[in-house]
């Protein structure tokens, strides 16, 4: 019996198609990261100094000079808090639903409010921080940490849960079937087992909350000089990229180019950072 | 404890009052104790009745084998031995489960230090993600505060019993996972061994192993049985002629027959055991 090959040449025109729209979209933005890379250097590059790292971000006016100390060191300090803050919560959270509460209404609907926050915009975010801590007290570094923890949040805890419900089940009976208690057996197991995926979550939500912007505004806001105090407004990369973009002032928007490109590498580095740790654990299953 | 011993060298204890006696083999020349004493004991998924009436007796440092169809509940049987399937809510056991004179079945039973004295193997080789060294020593340091000299020492004793020391003793460090499926099964031998158990269960160890892989743990099983008492699930039927003293057939689960192994393989009382152990169903 001859075979019929004018469905099977349909088939193979069908999927030159497809492959090519794929190619064409994998292209288009790889394309524009690129620009977006390239625009960053060409525009930010020239302003990289030490002065950038030593010296404060300079007032309105002033001659040209001036650095981001001052505002690396903010970035650096909430961001450290938000995570200190946000990791702890979130993976106790995402324990509870992946091992204690599986399958219980009080897990599944921490699951779904978990998504809304995970999917809340983080102005929200801003504003909510803003009415609790701000409002009648002021702008504080403590207020812009906080803000940014509930950004790390959701993220840890959905990447918790998730990571520690592929950890395959025989592994926990394993565990205890040698007698060991639920605690032992996902402390020394389950986490184990578990570890790069919960590490390259974590690494997410910091890069994610380094570039934020709009929940600092409403609770770090910004602070021209040096300031170590949590209790006062803070300067951060974001906002000071932010106010001097679209100022009038060739050395603050030369300013905030450099800090748009300071920004971009950590989070470039902190990306590569977690795809190398999960193709590691990826290696090592 | 509860013994069976008060009867005669080599009777064999039946559930069915109609099964004979039938003292023609060795595996029972010396008075027996029951290690393991289940006494109708029921079974349930949720609704689902997956053990019904099961009674049959685990004789101390013999290798017992449960035998069957598959869903015939003999892993469901197993894993109620070390109250493995408290893990999880909606199953639930009925009856009684006689060890060292206790009901193990008894919601006051601290199932840590039971799993602790009945150890379990799994069908898929189960290594922690951790070193050869740390997974054996994972069980001992639960319950021992052992000084490193002594845990070393134990750790090479259990990988010896697991005949598995010669091809890994230079690389401890390394992780278990590295192992290939046979090596990573003995290591989970080796690991309960490690503990320290009375019991043994084995489910299905070496449903996932190619044949030579399953050679070395049935010649395990042989050598651990002077120590410890066995059950084992298995779907291998010569598996079970060849590294069982009694074997007991499960028919939906039910028990439908246990004696000594000689007995249900070559004379079983049992027409349904005899279908299945001669190929005709299962």
């Amino acid at each position: 019996m001859a075979l019929d090959t004018s469905l099977y040449a349909r088939r193979r025109v069908t999927n030159q198609i497809v492959m090519l729209l794929a190619w064409a979209a994998a292209a288009t933005g790889l394309v524009i990261l690129a620009l977006i890379l390239f625009t960053l250097f060409y525009n930010g590059v020239a302003g990289v100094s030490i002065a950038v790292f030593t010296e404060m971000t300079p007032p309105p006016g002033s001659e040209p000079g001036g650095g981001l100390l001052n505002a690396i060191y903010g970035t650096l300090v909430m961001t450290i808090m938000g995570t200190a803050i946000g990791t702890p919560v979130g993976i106790l959270a995402g324990t509870y639903m992946a091992e204690y509460g599986l399958g219980t209404r009080l897990a599944t609907v921490v699951r779904f409010i978990n998504d809304i926050l995970l999917s809340a915009p983080s102005i929200v975010i801003g504003l909510f921080v803003y009415g609790i801590m701000v409002k009648g007290s002021g702008f504080s570094g403590w207020a812009g940490g906080v803000a940014l923890s509930l950004l790390v949040l959701p993220v840890v805890v959905r990447t918790t849960e998730d990571m520690l419900r592929l950890v395959p089940n025989g592994l926990r009976e394993a565990a205890s079937a040698l007698g060991s208690p639920r605690s032992h057996v996902i402390v020394k197991v389950a986490y184990r087992a578990a570890k790069a995926g919960m590490l390259t979550g974590i690494l997410l939500a910091v890069a994610r909350i380094t570039g934020e912007t709009a929940p600092l505004l409403f609770t770090a806001l910004n602070n021209p000089n040096w300031s170590t105090d949590m209790n006062g407004a803070m300067a951060n990369l974001p906002v000071v990229i932010f106010k001097f973009a679209g100022s009038p002032y060739e050395n603050w928007r030369e300013l905030a180019w450099t800090g748009a490109l300071i920004v971009t590498m950590a989070v470039l580095v902190l990306n590569i950072g977690a795809r190398m740790l999960s193709a590691q654990s990826k290696a090592n299953s | 404890m509860n013994t069976s011993s008060s009867s005669l060298p080599g009777a064999v204890h039946t559930q069915k009052p109609y099964l004979e006696v039938r003292p023609d083999s060795s595996a029972s020349k010396l008075p027996m104790t029951e290690k393991i004493s289940v006494r109708n004991v029921n079974f349930f998924y949720g609704d689902y009745k997956a053990l019904k009436d099961i009674s049959l007796p685990i004789y101390d440092k013999k290798v017992t084998a449960l035998i069957g169809p598959s869903g015939c509940g003999k892993s469901t049987l197993l894993r109620i031995f070390n109250r493995m399937y408290d893990l999880y809510p909606k199953q639930r056991a009925e009856g009684e489960i006689v060890f060292e004179g206790k009901n193990l079945l008894d919601p006051k039973q601290d199932l840590n230090l039971l799993r602790a004295r009945i150890g379990m193997v799994f069908q898929k080789p189960t290594p922690f993600p951790m070193s050869i060294y740390d997974n054996i020593a994972f069980g001992i340091r639960l319950y021992e505060k052992v000084p490193k000299s002594e845990l070393d020492d134990r750790v090479e004793t259990a990988l010896k019993r697991g005949a598995l020391w010669d091809e890994v003793k230079d690389k401890l460090g390394q992780s278990g996972l590295g192992l290939s499926g046979g090596q990573q099964q003995r290591l989970c031998i080796a690991r309960s061994i490690a503990v320290r158990p009375e019991v043994l269960l084995l489910d299905e160890p070496t449903s996932a192993l190619d044949p030579i892989a399953t050679a070395k743990v049935e010649e395990l099983i042989y050598q651990l049985k002077s120590d410890y008492t066995i059950c084992i699930v298995t779907h291998n039927m010569q598996q079970a002629a060849r590294v069982a003293d009694f074997t007991a057939f499960m028919y939906l689960g039910e028990l439908i027959e246990f004696g000594e192994t000689s007995q249900v393989f070559t004379k079983p009382t049992q027409t349904r055991t005899e279908d299945y152990i001669t190929g005709r169903f299962g």
